[in-house]
């Protein structure tokens, strides 16, 4: 079995209202000397195969579902 | 065609919770609304009197909610489910000419499945646009105002005049539209060229204006696109919630009449009725 983990962030140049606001409660809560607080969303995905083919479905995958083209970029790591 | 004829599928699953009344507007103009759940159409785990085929219906509405908790990303997973099952039946019903409406999470299902802004075919592989996060990171719940500027092509915006501003609510955290960035510009052209956008966020004067009149960010302010053909329908803020004037908030300082989201479901039944 493989545990494919699944990276998917926003491009750069697209908005992060979430990222933001959490860096400012940051600052709120007194956390000093912050520079940027970026939201990203990981998913380890449990599946049986070689780590060659499971990267191929795996990506078909975030294609398919996990992210979307127009704002998302993504990177899949086999563990 | 009648009114009393035509089948309008309002489409949930889980999670999905504005039914109810996208369900009461249709049926309060006289046609045969049904709540559908997506199973009765795909055939899983139902019984054989639960089956439902979508080509038995003249109208597909997707109303608002969080389908499956908004996981993975707002519409996605029903996206994914009715992309998975129904692809086939879905662009037969289209290219049919047949109306499919998308309010809210609607709106994103639509966007998600490749059915909008479909600028080039019925379906596009993968999403096209995106309905992100709102610039201000939070639910934004209040009315809003739209003014049409599609010049004809939406089947569901016959009836509403150029130059109204409607007041229509909104109750969303990600209705941002947005285009591949670095082709954002030359989409919006294209769309426009395409008679593809339909509403937008106004201020009172019904000049396009950003938050707080625009509660999200989106691109170019803009509420509400279609299809090229014009058949295919989403938009962010919830028409069936203003189908009478008296759920509009200053409805005890204005004449009675209808309210402001009911043009649109009268656009649509009318276009049914005529052409199907």
């Amino acid at each position: 079995m493989a545990i494919a983990e699944v990276r998917v962030e926003l491009k750069k140049g697209v908005a992060d209202p979430e990222g933001r606001n959490t860096l400012k409660a940051l600052e709120l809560l007194g956390f000093e000397g912050l520079k940027d607080v970026k939201t990203v969303k990981v998913f380890d995905i449990f599946l049986d195969g070689d780590s060659g083919e499971v990267e191929k479905r795996v990506d078909e995958m975030c294609r398919r579902l996990l992210a979307n083209p127009v704002i998302h970029n993504y990177s899949i790591k086999i563990k | 065609m009648k009114a009393s004829q035509v089948r309008v599928c309002v489409l949930r699953i889980e999670g999905t919770n504005c039914e109810e009344e996208m369900y009461l507007a249709f049926k309060r103009l006289g046609t045969r609304p049904e709540k559908v759940h997506l199973k009765q159409l795909t055939g899983t785990d139902v019984t054989s009197e639960e089956m439902r085929a979508l080509s038995d219906y003249h109208i597909l509405a997707l109303p608002g909610g969080f389908a499956a908790g908004d996981y993975v990303r707002a519409g996605a997973i029903f996206a994914a489910r009715m992309k998975s099952r129904l692809a086939g039946e879905l662009v037969d019903f289209i290219k049919s000419g047949k109306p499919v409406l998308g309010v809210c999470n609607g709106f994103q299902i639509l966007v998600e499945t490749g059915l909008l802004p479909a600028m080039s075919g019925v379906m596009s592989d993968v999403p096209e646009a995106v309905l992100g996060t709102n610039d201000s990171a939070r639910f934004e719940c209040r009315p809003t105002l739209l003014r049409k500027v599609n010049g004809g092509s939406c089947v569901f915006t016959t009836k509403v005049s150029a130059g109204k501003v409607s007041l229509i609510p909104s109750a969303h955290a990600e209705g941002k539209l947005m285009f591949p960035l670095d082709r954002s510009k030359e989409i919006v052209r294209e769309l426009e060229d395409n008679d593809q956008i339909v509403f937008k966020y106004v201020d009172p004067e019904g000049t396009p204006a950003g938050y707080p009149w625009c509660p999200n960010g989106s691109t170019e302010n803009i509420a509400g696109i279609c299809n090229r053909e014009g058949n295919v329908f989403g938009l962010m803020p919830h028409p069936e919630r203003v189908f009478f004037r008296f759920t509009h908030p200053d409805w005890t300082r204005v004449p009675d009449g209808p309210g402001d989201g009911r043009a649109i479901f009268e656009s649509v039944l009318d276009y049914v009725t005529k052409k199907l």
